[in-house]
């Protein structure tokens, strides 16, 4: 048994609480560390040959880096699109918009990560 | 009173182009923008980890683009909007532990978020063309 104030405390309006304000601050701090590391790997093997970079991406301390940052960047991105198509799109559109919007986290996430796992256990 | 007409023809609420811009109005719409730019410019990460998986031949196909000038040129403005975009969200968490909410904070974060994003985009360019 919850009292009723039990229940609505820090829920708000929404009814859900601020887990997606919170989630979008935890996954930019993430991106925030691991873009830069990223962009530093990203740089250094810029234009070099394919077994160059094959060589450093098998490197766990390259892939891993860059894993995290997708797996957070797709959540980070997601509740950002979500907010914008809240904003400027309504009714039918919008549903189609919002699971879109999931769809393309999904397919850049899972096709990004797949194809650095195959890199890392061999091509 | 004096007619219905007259005031049908009054302007309505002020709107984006009667609006003198404040700086801190211009970031906020550059940190959505940017935001959205990162969502579609992470198939450019995508394909080039795709490609690298897939073998050789599709890999110096994208890099071949990417190191055209058309290329760098995306790559170059790329690289502004992501550290745009990181430098707006640690204005963010600055706001986010409760602090630099007054008005000359605020305008000055927002200076210091486009003069930092151009500068560091261009260092960082100049550092790569060097070193590299």
């Amino acid at each position: 048994m919850k009292t009723a104030l039990g229940r609505v405390r820090g829920l708000g309006s929404a009814k859900s609480g601020t887990d997606t304000f919170w989630l979008q601050r935890l996954t930019g701090v993430f991106n925030a560390v691991f873009v830069v590391i990223t962009l530093g790997i990203v740089i250094a093997l810029a234009g070099r040959p394919h077994a160059e970079v094959i060589a450093a991406l098998r490197h766990p301390l390259v892939a891993l880096p860059i894993g995290i940052l997708i797996v957070s960047g797709v959540i980070h991105m997601r509740i950002g699109m979500k907010e914008i198509i809240e904003d400027y799109v309504h009714g039918g559109p919008k549903v189609l918009a919002v699971v879109a919007n999931t769809f393309f986290a999904v397919l850049v996430g899972a096709s990004t990560l797949f194809a650095l796992l195959k890199i890392s256990f061999g091509v | 009173m004096a007619d219905a007409g007259a005031k049908a023809s009054r302007p309505l609420s002020p709107h984006l182009q009667v609006y003198r811009w404040p700086v801190t109005m211009l970031m906020s719409i550059l940190h959505r923008f940017t935001g959205g730019a990162l969502y579609f410019g992470t198939l450019l990460l995508a394909a080039w980890l795709i490609a690298a998986a897939s073998g050789p031949r599709a890999f110096e196909i994208v890099n071949a683009i990417y190191g055209s000038w058309f290329g760098l040129l995306v790559l170059f403005g790329y690289s502004w909007v992501l550290i745009h975009h990181l430098l707006g969200g640690l204005r963010h968490f600055v706001w986010d532990v409760g602090a630099g909410f007054s008005k000359p904070a605020r305008d000055n974060l927002a200076r210091l978020n486009l003069l930092g994003s151009i500068v560091l985009t261009v260092l960082l360019w100049a550092a790569v063309l060097l070193f590299r």
